[in-house]
């Protein structure tokens, strides 16, 4: 009975955590198969982590918008945002200045947001189409103020910020204490070998081996705002403006106000993630977040609109990048043989549920996957660039009715509406 | 002379175009089951919703225990100890019960929900009011009588001893309804005041201590109930006169059969929506649809018109099987549609008139030819849509959103009636409407009928049913359970097969 | 509007210490010479057909932000077509354009065929689809497509001269009209018109463009009318993607003549502003398309004067943001005002019916 209270609450489900772990079986078995130890090596798994961080937050900031009924396509100019600022206050103030201007920018676009969508009523994604459109220009724009000519920064280039440094969590991933070392438990695992056992080893030496500063802080977010949206009030009156604004607001919730703060504070967190690869390279640099706004709003999507999906998918949609930039392009293919190894697993699976058109198109991709193995030597970064899209729609397709978005997401509502 | 509970005096509220209270009073004794009668427009919500606080008066007072309130919002009153069970329903369909109940006061601090407290809270109060609602069942799953009691137990919670109730009837079946004014009864006994709208007016009899009728924004009586009162004198008092029945004229019934349902079924995830259903329709017959809301009327709509397609069973429209035809196709042939909710799927609200004349008819004269739009003769048509409907309107030109409900409904009427379809598809044809366009509306369905249309009529309003079918069909979880001469039926018979008494 | 966006790119400028009116009067003198009107001209007629693009969806509520990767996946393969099929001029530009229009299509299909079937957001979905389409583009434009003689960058074989569009300068100089030398009024200036008119006409004086609004005003009513949602969703999809390949065809046959790693990249997105710009509809898209293109010309003279060109950008911006808010607004108070005419001239006392 005593041990009841420690158990995982029904809010963090074991459901997730057997997919994890059947994930990485696959991946082991692909590992074992096609002897590529790097798949499974924390270096890998660090290096996914590092990258999967700043989509993880934009697809935070996607969760947090939705969860409150606001369709957020602005983030990737929230985060374009939150990089310029971070390179600003980077620069002048230090690392710690550089979070402090990205969570203030990205603010700012996440304000702006608000005052389209809830204030005036806009459509949720045309307010964000035009915040994505006018970032870059006010990014651009200010660039040219500040950073042109000063200190080696150029119109696209800032001058240079510094990070906060790397942690190593002592005993567990042989970190200093007090200037000693400690014995590496976890890469002693890593290195035997073991189905699963050393896979698990690898993922765990990745959160915690020689992890950036920041990275760990913005980590610390994920549960953040897991506690914030589902254990307080706040968090119950943000999803209920979600599922049902009407209701929420006949029982007294200010709905405007707590859109405000929840798109506001999602944009801070964007930005957040914007200033992570300011920190990261070492500068603000124009076009740095890539496509990150947008993989975020995927991970939303693929986690089921809860904050540990998020961050699952993050770390997934990043993985193959960083295999291949591990281990170079050949064994990277390994991994490809573990997306087919699963779509064949999956179609078996479906086969057995009775769904015949699921099974047998899973079946038919997995083929598609294995054929192209067996056709290629090595795995183009372009093409691998498509993985986490195609994952996110493959979701989609297969998964509708798993998927729980909150119900009046991306509805018209106005204040005083009666539904 | 006790002070009363609650004291309206004076409210006055518009709206752009209406005037919805217009020097409105009425008083209400503490420990009483109080009614609010009147058609629709007379202001009944409109004043509910000033008591409530999520509107304001233009001007008045609101008295609550001889102190003068002034509710910014919603929030005030309840923390005033009224609270408002919606018609519509105001719950999120994916939280639980105790997430719905307790949202905007929970229990614990700013930064930890104590939900153990809250469900053990919900329990309690679902206990002792007799309400039978387990705390952690989501919502989304519940049925529509417990909804409805998840409203209550939302406003017990929250320390309500007034509570209103908007139309609490209009989703129940007749028995449903016995248990609520139970419950009505129960709470009373336990200390709560009880106000409800209503515009059903025998219920109203049953139940109330005190009825308040409404219209056309004003207190026009408040009486005690007894039993010298009859329904006829509160319609009187409601409209000024006696309350319409629509006669039904036995016209000669052709045997040429103008729509034909075999076997229909219709399933989902196992489920069977539909159910064997046989019936048909001839020409110049109005076969009613009676039941409970949810037992398949809308599936069965659904499958004539053609939105759905039956799993088994054929579809015969003059004859020929039409199960797999698309929606175009059974228009063009000529069902015409009057749905339940024209806002819905009747209307489309920011376009002109002469649009949506063209809605449903816009293959063919007079809305397009050869693939294109001719606005004349669209025009010229829905000028004779709304001459010969009456649909209030300065123009042809105007916005459907501008026009009010019932101009609204007389349009879609209209619209379909002179379309000359041989088959007519009504449901809830008169729902919000009020009686003088219900009226209307009746008189053009018996037109219709008298023309030798075929017309299949769904309806919750058993007056209507019972007056306008010439035989009457009661659909209960998705079959037909009853086939019975409206002129011979009294309402409990009705309700029994509505409600599956009778199986 | 304008005056509103101007200002706040104003204050913009002033905070620097810029002057605003230096800033105006350099970008109005780009745009008011020959050449100046030329560029506005060339780049309006691509950001319209775009815009047009976009607004086929937009007019039954289906959102395509997929454009980006319509037009580039149609590009892409028209240029690998065009530069290496040998046949006649005229033919070869005829096929370039079918082939332009016919891979938009289907890159747009896919998402609408998803909606249809499985019930995807079509926003979501056309965003995976951009996402795919960049990675994809690339890895072709690497290997199969690549054009062997030029080892620095990557692009598609350059397209023969006789297969490129032609200018209008001829035609201008026949009406009296003489052009330096050096600027070239693209035709597809034509193509651009005929694109507005085919537009008009479809959407609104046609039975189809009358289903495709109603689904767009009231989907259920639609239905129930007889439209079939699925079908309007998957022919709407095809024009649009297809008009958004035809949009890529003005750089590629006009001015670039080969696709590759410096083609124009928010072609898409551009088109997406002037739509909501031009509210949807013919005539307001060719202003916003106008307006849009004669910004970002009159940037270009702002370096001159020693003014950052990014106030362009941005006065481009905080246009688009300001216009969306204002036809928000715009619609609001409209149905309020036709609520009070309506009711205004009924009887007092029978308004309520």
């Amino acid at each position: 009975m005593i041990l009841k209270r420690f158990l995982p609450t029904p809010k963090i489900s074991i459901k997730p955590i057997i997919l994890g772990l059947g994930v990485l079986g696959v991946l082991s078995l692909a590992r074992i198969f096609a002897d590529a130890p790097a798949i499974t090596s924390s270096g890998t798994f660090s290096g996914a982590i590092g990258l999967a961080v700043p989509v993880a937050m934009a697809g935070l900031a996607g969760l947090i918008s939705e969860r409150a009924g606001v369709v957020n396509i602005g983030l990737q100019g929230m985060m374009v945002l939150g990089t310029w600022g971070a390179g600003f206050f980077g620069w002048h103030f230090g690392p710690w200045g550089a979070l402090f201007g990205g969570a203030l920018f990205g603010a700012l676009g996440g304000a702006l947001h608000a005052l389209n969508t809830v204030t005036f009523g806009v459509d949720h994604a045309i307010s964000g189409v035009a915040i994505n459109l006018l970032a870059p220009g006010i990014a651009r724009f200010l660039s040219g103020l500040f950073f042109e000519g000063n200190d080696g920064g150029t119109l696209t280039d800032s001058p240079p910020v510094p990070n906060l440094g790397k942690l190593t969590m002592p005993f567990f991933a042989g970190g200093r204490i007090g200037g000693f070392g400690t014995p590496d438990l976890l890469m002693w695992l890593e290195k035997r070998g073991w189905f699963l056992i050393s896979d698990v080893a690898g993922l765990l030496g990745g959160f915690f081996r020689n992890i950036a500063t920041e990275s760990a802080l913005m980590l610390l977010l994920v549960p953040f705002v897991a506690y914030v949206v589902w254990r307080t009030p706040f968090g119950l009156r943000l999803r209920s403006s979600g599922e049902n604004p009407s209701a929420a607001e006949s029982l007294g919730v200010n709905v405007v106000a707590t859109r405000w703060i929840a798109l506001v504070s999602a944009g801070s967190i964007a930005g957040l993630g914007g200033s992570w690869l300011v920190t990261n390279i070492g500068k603000y640099q124009q076009g740095q977040e890539a496509l990150r706004g947008f993989l975020g709003l995927a991970a939303v999507i693929f986690g089921n609109w809860r904050p540990a999906g998020v961050l699952v998918g993050s770390i997934l949609f990043q993985f193959t990048e960083s295999v291949r930039l591990q281990v170079g392009d050949e064994p990277a293919l390994a991994f490809v043989l573990a997306i087919g190894l699963s779509a064949f697993g999956l179609s078996v699976w479906r086969y057995f549920r009775k769904s015949w058109v699921g099974a047998s198109s899973l079946l038919l991709l997995s083929v598609f996957i294995f054929a192209y193995f067996m056709s290629v030597d090595r795995v183009d970064d372009k093409l691998s660039s498509t993985f986490p899209y195609l994952i996110t729609l493959l979701v989609l397709v297969f998964s509708s009715k798993r998927l729980r978005p909150p119900a009046s997401v991306g509805l018209p509502w106005a204040k005083g509406q009666e539904d | 002379m006790r002070e009363p509970l609650i004291r309206l005096v004076g409210i006055v509220k518009k709206f752009p175009g209406v005037v919805a209270n217009d020097g409105v009073d009425l008083t209400i004794d503490e420990g009483s089951i109080h009614a609010v009668v009147g058609e629709n427009g007379a202001g009944k919500s409109t004043l509910m919703k000033i008591l409530y606080g999520s509107q304001k008066p233009d001007a008045g007072e609101v008295w609550i225990r001889g102190v003068r309130q002034n509710f910014g919002s919603a929030k005030d009153a309840i923390d005033c100890g009224v609270g408002m069970v919606f018609q519509h329903f105001k719950l999120a369909a994916n939280f639980t019960v105790w997430e719905n109940v307790v949202l905007g006061c929970e229990p614990g601090s700013a930064v930890r929900i104590n939900s153990a407290l809250a469900k053990q809270q919900i329990m309690e109060l679902s206990v002792r009011y007799g309400l039978h609602i387990d705390p952690n069942s989501i919502v989304g799953e519940l049925g529509v009588g417990e909804r409805q009691r998840v409203e209550i137990l939302k406003v017990l919670y929250r320390g309500a001893k007034v509570i209103i109730l908007d139309e609490p009837t209009a989703v129940l079946v007749p028995q449903e309804v016995e248990s609520l004014f139970g419950s009505l009864k129960d709470l009373v006994a336990n200390g709560v005041t009880v106000v409800f709208i209503s515009h059903k007016l025998d219920e109203v009899l049953n139940v109330a201590d005190r009825i308040t009728v409404m219209r056309a924004g004003r207190t026009v009586a408040e009486i005690d109930v007894s039993p010298n009162i009859s329904r006829n004198d509160l319609a009187r008092m409601m409209i000024g006169a006696d309350l319409p029945r629509p006669e039904a004229k036995r016209g000669i019934l052709s045997e040429r059969i103008i729509l034909e349902l075999q076997n229909v079924s219709v399933e989902t995830q196992g489920r069977k929506l539909i159910s064997d259903v046989s019936l048909s329709v001839r020409e110049g017959e109005i076969v009613g649809i009676a039941g409970v809301e949810g037992n398949g009327q809308t599936e069965l709509l659904e499958v004539i018109l053609g939105l759905k397609e039956p799993d088994i069973g054929s579809i015969l429209l003059e004859g020929e099987e039409i199960r797999h035809w698309s929606v175009r196709d059974r228009r063009d042939k000529g069902i015409g549609y009057i749905p339940s909710d024209r806002q819905y799927d009747g209307l489309m609200l920011s376009a002109t008139l002469w649009e949506n004349v063209a809605l449903g008819h816009q293959r063919g004269y007079p809305a397009s030819s050869n693939g294109f739009m001719t606005k004349e003769p669209l025009r010229r048509h829905t000028k004779d849509v709304v001459d010969q409907f009456d649909v209030r309107t300065p123009g042809v030109d105007v916005i459907a959103y501008a026009l009010s409900g019932g101009n609204q409904q007389k349009l879609v009427v209209g619209r379909e009636m002179l379309s000359h379809p041989n088959l007519l598809l009504a449901a809830h044809p008169t729902r919000g409407i009020d009686v003088g366009v219900q009226a209307l509306v009746w008189a053009s369905l018996r037109e219709a009928k008298r023309e030798g249309k075929g017309l299949l009529l769904v309806s919750a309003d058993l007056d209507e049913l019972i007056g306008l079918s010439d035989v009457l069909l009661v659909l209960f979880r998705g079959s037909i359970v009853a086939r019975l001469d409206p002129q011979s039926v009294s309402p409990e018979v009705l309700g029994s097969y509505m409600t599956g008494a009778n199986l | 509007m304008l005056a509103l966006s101007t200002s706040i790119a104003a204050v913009a400028l002033i905070i620097p210490g810029y002057s605003p009116r230096i800033a105006f009067g350099a970008m109005i003198e780009n745009v008011a010479t020959a050449s100046g009107i030329v560029t506005v001209l060339n780049s309006a007629a691509r950001y319209y057909v775009m815009g047009v693009a976009v607004a086929f969806g937009f007019k039954m509520n289906l959102f395509n932000i997929g454009t980006n990767g319509q037009y580039q996946v149609g590009a892409l393969f028209a240029g690998a077509a065009a530069g290496s099929l040998g046949l006649l001029g005229p033919i070869n530009i005829a096929i370039t354009i079918g082939i332009a229009m016919f891979c938009g299509a289907v890159w747009s299909l896919i998402p609408g065929m998803l909606l249809v079937t499985r019930n995807v957001n079509i926003v979501v979905g056309t965003i995976m689809m951009n996402g795919i389409a960049v990675g994809l583009i690339g890895y072709f434009l690497r290997t199969r497509f690549r054009d062997p003689t030029d080892n620095l960058t990557a692009h598609t074989k350059t397209i023969p001269t006789d297969s490129r569009l032609p200018d209008l300068n001829r035609i201008l100089n026949f009406v009296g009209i003489e052009l330096p030398v050096s600027t070239k009024l693209h035709s597809f200036l034509l193509i651009a018109v005929l694109v507005g008119v085919v537009f008009y006409v479809v959407v609104y004086k046609s039975r189809f463009g009358f289903d495709l609004r109603a689904t767009g005003r009231n989907a259920a009513a639609a239905r129930a009318s007889g439209v079939s949602a699925n079908r309007m969703v998957l022919i709407t999809m095809s024009i649009s993607g297809a008009l958004a390949g035809l949009a890529g065809m003005s750089v590629l046959l006009n001015q670039a003549y080969e696709y590759g790693d410096r083609f124009p990249l928010q072609l898409g997105f551009t088109g997406i502003a002037v739509a909501l710009l031009g509210r949807n509809s013919p005539s307001g898209i060719a202003i916003a398309a106008f307006v849009m293109a004669a910004i970002e010309q009159g940037s270009r003279g702002l370096a001159m004067v020693g003014i950052p060109p990014q106030i362009g950008q941005i006065l481009q911006g905080t246009l688009l943001v300001v216009a969306v808010v204002a036809y928000e607004l715009a619609n609001r108070r409209g149905r309020i005002t036709a609520i009070r005419e309506a009711s205004g001239v009924l009887a007092p006392g029978a308004s309520r019916l």
